[in-house]
């Protein structure tokens, strides 16, 4: 009995893996570091409110990167993608005064690059790696294209308090937003056969697919979903600061995917957490804030969170290893 | 599910129809002849071995039967029934799984979303995964037909290559309806990881499983199987029942020595 409870205790560790928890531990080593060199401005209410606000966009981006790389995929475009779909928005929004509009076509041209990522992935059956490398350039080109450079303001009140300043229930709608993409990745992810799949697809193709799992379908999926979430992003930031502008997003690729990683998901498939996306991300956010509270310049700001990156990645890396 | 399983059963009680039973199933890739027209027949509770040199084609009549390949020719019964397979998934649906040797396994999922992958559990509404039915469903599974793991919540990756296999098997007669295909099921495994296998196999064929076995180990043939067929060279050299035969003239047969 004793030892049946003591090798299920281990197994569970040891299939947890003590690196899933460095996102919790350094989450709390942060907070409480900027909660005591900082007290004055970080633990004001309003200052930790606005740590979740200035995630929101890369949550909502992280949980469609769980899934891609749980799949065993990458998807390089997403940064891209969300300079393109504000952009698209923002026109439409100027062109038909309907916020409704503006949203679909955002999030439209995102599914698109998600579809021909997918296409190339699973038809031309090229690495996702280099498809979406070569997207992330062509959508980046087409975004500077469409406004030759120029930025486009968002006018319309009705898309600005749904996709940036509006509250609900008290709560900054941005809030809502971050909540329910990730309480719809979480079911998706652990809760659906779709995640289970997902995963599936990520740890053994061939298993998969002798197991009657659809396995192409499944990156289809993966590369669509997350480059609809990028697209949300898009429309967030354009509500937020209502306008849009080619550099968009522009070193977003870089926080997504260490928020993701650092959170639990592993870069190499069969791994994957919503929950551990979402505190990196928060993670992220937190040492931005932090780092401007404590006066750091722009370029100090980059070298420190590439370091505490660099740190936090290792962490959750070679504990995977281990395990 | 239930429902097939009864029907099937009834279905065979009734006419007695074998498990499998193939007539002249043949396949040719291009000119190279790789299975000449093949006749066999597995009856429920049996196990059928199919031994042969390297290259006989042990391995292309199995993927027939399985629907990885498309015959060039001749027919597949199952229960009684005239088959066609139009992909693995297919040939699954209708009944017949396949035990890889490199174990068809997902190493970062626990054990039980394994024996359900595919085929997941879901109840409510909104279709959400049923954990606990498919934990408790496996455990009762591996119970029952005594594969010690340390518990059906397990995750692949912790288990040793024996209690794998365990785990393919156990998921292939789990949902094998018609037959149980085996290519070379303990050919990764050590002597005695093998011998619980080989237990477990036996143990399939007193719960009624039809089972077809490629192995290039004499003694295990021996040890397990009821009837043997041999091929050599892609031809059919003979069915024999293993009493009534011997370790020196299945050699014989298998490499045309006399
Ligand atoms: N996809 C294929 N294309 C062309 N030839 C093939 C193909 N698959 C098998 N063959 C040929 O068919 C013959 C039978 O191969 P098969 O794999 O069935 O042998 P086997 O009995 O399983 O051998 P082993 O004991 O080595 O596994 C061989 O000559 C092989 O080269
Ligand atoms: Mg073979």
């Amino acid at each position: 009995m004793s030892t049946t409870l003591n090798t299920r205790t281990r197994g569970w560790v040891r299939s947890v893996g003590w690196s899933n928890y460095v996102v919790y531990i350094g989450f709390i080593i942060t907070f409480l570091y900027f909660a005591i060199t900082q007290t004055q401005y970080f633990l004001d209410p309003t200052n930790l409110t606005n740590i979740v606000i200035q995630a929101a966009p890369i949550t909502v981006m992280a949980v469609g990167a769980v899934f891609v790389l749980s799949a065993g995929e990458i998807d390089l475009s997403i940064g891209s993608v969300v300079a393109l779909t504000a952009l698209a928005a923002a026109v439409t929004l100027q062109q038909t005064h309907q916020w409704w509009l503006g949203a679909l076509v955002g999030l439209a041209v995102g599914a698109l690059v998600g579809l021909v990522n997918g296409f190339f992935v699973t038809v031309v059956r090229l690495p996702s790696f280099l498809v979406t490398l070569a997207t992330m350039g062509l959508v980046a080109g087409i975004g500077r294209q469409l406004t030759q450079l120029q930025s486009v303001p968002v006018t319309d009140t009705s898309f600005i308090y749904l996709f940036g300043g509006g509250r609900l229930l008290g709560l900054p709608i941005l809030l809502w937003w971050t909540a329910a993409t990730v309480f719809v990745g979480w079911v998706l992810l652990r809760r659906k056969r779709y995640g289970a799949h997902v995963l599936a697809v990520g740890n053994s193709p061939s298993a998969s697919r002798v197991s009657g799992i659809r396995v192409n379908r499944i990156r289809m999926m993966v590369l669509v979903g997350s480059a609809t979430t990028a697209a949300l992003a898009g429309l967030l930031y354009a509500g937020r600061l209502q306008g849009a502008r080619y550099t968009l997003g522009e070193s977003d690729l870089m926080t997504v995917i260490a928020a993701v990683i650092v959170g639990g998901t592993s870069l190499f498939g069969g791994k994957g957490t919503v929950i551990g996306a979402l505190v990196g991300s928060l993670l992220m956010s937190m040492i931005n804030n932090g780092l401007i509270l404590a006066g750091l310049n722009v370029s100090q700001q980059m070298i420190v969170r590439g370091i505490i990156i660099l740190v936090a990645v290792s962490l959750s890396l070679r504990g995977k290893k281990n395990s | 599910m239930n429902d097939t399983e009864s029907s099937t059963m009834a279905r065979g009680a009734e006419v007695h129809a074998p498990a499998l039973r193939i007539v002249n199933l043949h396949k040719h890739f291009g000119g190279i002849v790789a299975v000449q027209p093949f006749d066999l027949e597995v009856a429920a509770g049996e196990i059928v071995a199919l031994v042969g040199d390297n290259g006989a084609g042990k391995s292309t009549l199995v993927k027939m039967i399985s629907g990885l390949y498309q015959p060039s020719g001749g027919e597949i019964w199952l229960n009684g029934e005239r088959a066609s397979f139009r992909d693995a998934s297919d040939a699954r649906a209708q009944g017949v799984e396949v035990v890889y040797q490199d174990l068809a396994l997902v190493d970062d999922q626990p054990v039980y979303m394994n024996m359900f992958l595919g085929r997941e559990l879901v109840k409510g509404p909104l279709r959400l995964l049923d954990r606990k039915a498919m934990a408790q469903k496996t455990q009762d599974l591996v119970d029952t037909l005594d594969v010690r793991i340390p518990s059906a919540k397990a995750m692949i990756r912790d288990l040793s290559g024996g209690q794998r296999q365990g785990i393919a098997i156990c998921r292939a007669t789990h949902w094998a309806s018609s037959l149980v295909l085996m290519d070379e099921p303990t050919a990764a495994l050590g002597v005695a990881e093998t011998a619980k296998v080989e237990a477990l196999i036996s143990r399939l064929r007193d719960r009624g499983a039809a089972v077809l076995l490629v192995s290039h180990n004499m003694d295990q043939v021996f040890r397990l199987a009821d009837r043997v067929a041999v091929l050599r060279r892609g031809k059919q050299v003979g069915v024999r029942s293993l009493a009534d035969t011997t370790h020196n003239e299945l050699v014989a047969m298998i490499t045309g020595l006399a």
